[in-house]
């Protein structure tokens, strides 16, 4: 590792001071939330996780409108380990999660690095929606209906299911991970290839780099961090069912990366638990209207705030 | 395995459908390189105002031929209403953003109007059967098919030779063309660029209606029912070639054929197959089958 990047992720760095100092206060304040909270962040917190996988492809010039068909094999790996292997270890399932997300990535992602633009969104939306399509017409797998999931052990300690401060902190822990270590990655040398390569590919390619090698590199490490939201969610919610893959669950995770904008790893985090707090409470109040109040909100983001609610927290020299 | 006139029957009648929603969602991608995640929700509007329509008309105890006319207007009524307001109220201000932002301004617009349309109409589910069954049926290779989808066959062709001739015998179908080639050449030599672009939309969005318009007696009137359409509309126009007339035609045939194909021989791949193929010609030819030659500009 780079002193460059150790210098980064160490308490100088003032992104890394917060992403600890916001892992120690939702540690300590988890156990004082009311139980709808603890669901409500935990579910935030692994939605973050997809949005996080996306902020870095957005950083490399990619949006993906399929990060949905790796929130959905997360969910089912662990979904699958729980139902057919009998696994109980929510930990285990989270690592499976990882896994096979990495695996299927790296096979498609040889394929998707040759794509830009709105054909790299059309092709991922494409796989998702063939994922969706298959476990549809899976019986096998539950079909429309989908399964349960529940876990007995997290990490050795006993888990009772659903929304408890264990897997709270779990999914804390697993954003706190991923957001210090993509804040060090952004500093490496891979990771500063990645905004070179959305302004001008053709000068990265001239300066000796391997473009598709680096887009191949960030899709894989975006797909593995949507597994591991989606396996989070899973156990989160006790369900897994295709919808995880339909179009329209990658265009929500596109609409809080746009809310959160790139410009930190912690934006994701504040975008998602702000728009699952938005929702639950729209939802319930005018359930036939907050779909609208959505895109009125998204109109109003990428008129006026185009780099993102994010944006409000950064001075103004630094704004992208 | 069952006989082949059935499958090609029922894919040429699933394929002329799916080409009147399409084309319009090729046009407007062609010529001003926004891909209208919208199209489904102005194919459920043109569904819900036929809804409307066609039972107001029977309600008055009107000729119930005339039913026909109500479907073909209301289409057309949402289309040049909603379609002039969309543009000028909303698009025209995002024109100079990146491809990416515009499909997600569509986006938010989906999301918009499907809400808009549970407000105006609510959301129960409405049927409008009569037109269905009014012209009787006929038999075809062995198989009963309702006179309507023959219609609906018809309609699509009628669509087809019409835009063709547009595009390739009138000066602002000339025009038209000239700027899905090049929009910054046109522009520089005189083209209202902007009217081009309020005319394809109109044009675009009236085809989505008429198509939910026609669709609306075959099946019952529910919110979402554009959720689903836009994803095979794209992987038409994804397998055609954006921007493509023939491309449309040709992408809304084929997967008109593997749905129906798939659906008679093997069902529990019917989904994954459209999508299948949507991938693999994206696999394949990234463009698209039609796409013409693109220069680059660096």
């Amino acid at each position: 590792m780079s002193p460059y990047v150790r210098r980064h992720l160490s308490l100088r760095d003032p992104t890394s001071r917060m992403l600890f100092a916001s892992l120690a206060v939702l540690l300590a304040a988890g156990p004082w939330l009311p139980s709808w909270a603890l669901s409500l962040s935990t579910i935030a917190l692994g939605k973050g996780l997809v949005v996080l996988g996306l902020l870095l492809l957005m950083r490399t010039g990619l949006v993906s409108f399929g990060q949905g068909l790796y929130y959905c094999i997360g969910a089912y790996a662990a979904g699958v380990l729980a139902h057919q292997v009998k696994v109980t270890d929510g930990l285990v399932m989270l690592g499976a999660a990882a896994l096979a997300s990495g695996l299927i990535a790296f096979v498609l992602g040889a394929l998707l690095a040759g794509y830009r633009a709105i054909f790299f969104a059309m092709l991922s939306l494409a796989f998702s929606m063939i994922l969706y399509g298959l476990l549809v017409k899976s019986s096998a797998l539950g079909s429309t209906d989908g399964f349960n999931v529940d876990a007995r052990t997290l990490a050795g300690l006993p888990y009772s299911g659903g929304a408890s401060y264990a897997l709270f902190a779990v999914a804390t822990m697993a954003a706190f991970i991923s957001g210090w270590g993509l804040h060090g990655y952004n500093h490496s040398l891979a990771g500063r290839i990645a905004p070179a390569i959305r302004d001008n590919e053709l000068r990265v390619e001239y300066l000796g780099s391997s473009v598709r090698a680096v887009v191949h590199l960030n899709y894989v490490l975006a797909a593995v961090m949507s597994g591991i939201g989606g396996a989070i969610v899973a156990l989160a919610v006790g369900h897994v069912d295709p919808e995880f893959a339909f179009w329209t669950t990658s265009g929500e995770f596109v609409f809080v990366a746009i809310l959160a904008g790139t410009g930190s790893v912690a934006a994701p985090f504040l975008g998602s638990i702000l728009f699952e707090a938005i929702r639950s409470f729209a939802t319930q109040y005018s359930p036939n209207t907050w779909q609208m109040v959505l895109g009125v909100a998204m109109l109003a983001v990428i008129m006026f705030l185009p780099s993102g609610l994010w944006s409000l927290f950064q001075r103004r020299s630094e704004r992208g | 395995m069952s006989s082949v006139a059935p499958v090609l029957i029922d894919g040429v009648i699933y394929s002329s459908w799916l080409f009147i929603i399409a084309v319009g969602l090729t046009l407007i991608y062609g010529v001003m390189r926004i891909l209208n995640l919208a199209h489904g929700s102005l194919y459920a509007l043109g569904a819900y105002a036929a809804a409307s329509l066609v039972g107001l008309w029977f309600a008055r105890g009107y000729a119930p031929l005339g039913s026909y006319a109500a479907l073909a207007v209301s289409g057309v009524l949402v289309g040049i209403t909603v379609g002039p307001l969309i543009e000028r109220g909303l698009l025209r201000w995002l024109y100079g953003k990146d491809e990416i932002v515009l499909v997600l301004v569509t986006y938010a617009l989906f999301l918009i109007l499907e809400d808009l349309i549970k407000l105006v109409w609510g959301v129960e589910s409405y049927v409008i059967s009569e037109p269905y069954g009014l012209l009787g049926s006929f038999t075809l290779a062995g198989v009963t098919y309702p006179v309507y989808n023959g219609v609906l066959v018809m309609v699509a062709v009628l669509v087809a030779v019409l835009l063709t001739w547009v595009l390739a015998r009138t000066r602002s179908g000339k025009l038209l063309v000239a700027v899905i080639h090049d929009r910054e050449t046109a522009a520089a030599l005189g083209i209202n660029v902007s009217r081009v672009y309020l005319v394809t939309f109109t044009a675009g969005t009236t085809l989505a209606a008429i198509g939910g318009a026609l669709t609306a007696p075959t099946v019952s009137v529910l919110p979402g029912m554009g959720v689903e359409v836009i994803v095979l509309a794209f992987a038409v126009v994804v397998i055609g070639g954006l921007g493509s007339l023939p491309g449309a035609a040709l992408g809304a045939l084929i997967v008109g054929l593997v749905r129906s194909a798939s659906v008679h021989w093997a069902p529990q791949f019917e989904l994954f197959a459209i999508y299948g193929v949507m991938a693999l010609v994206l696999l394949v030819r990234p463009k698209g089958l039609f796409a013409g030659i693109e220069a680059r500009k660096i």
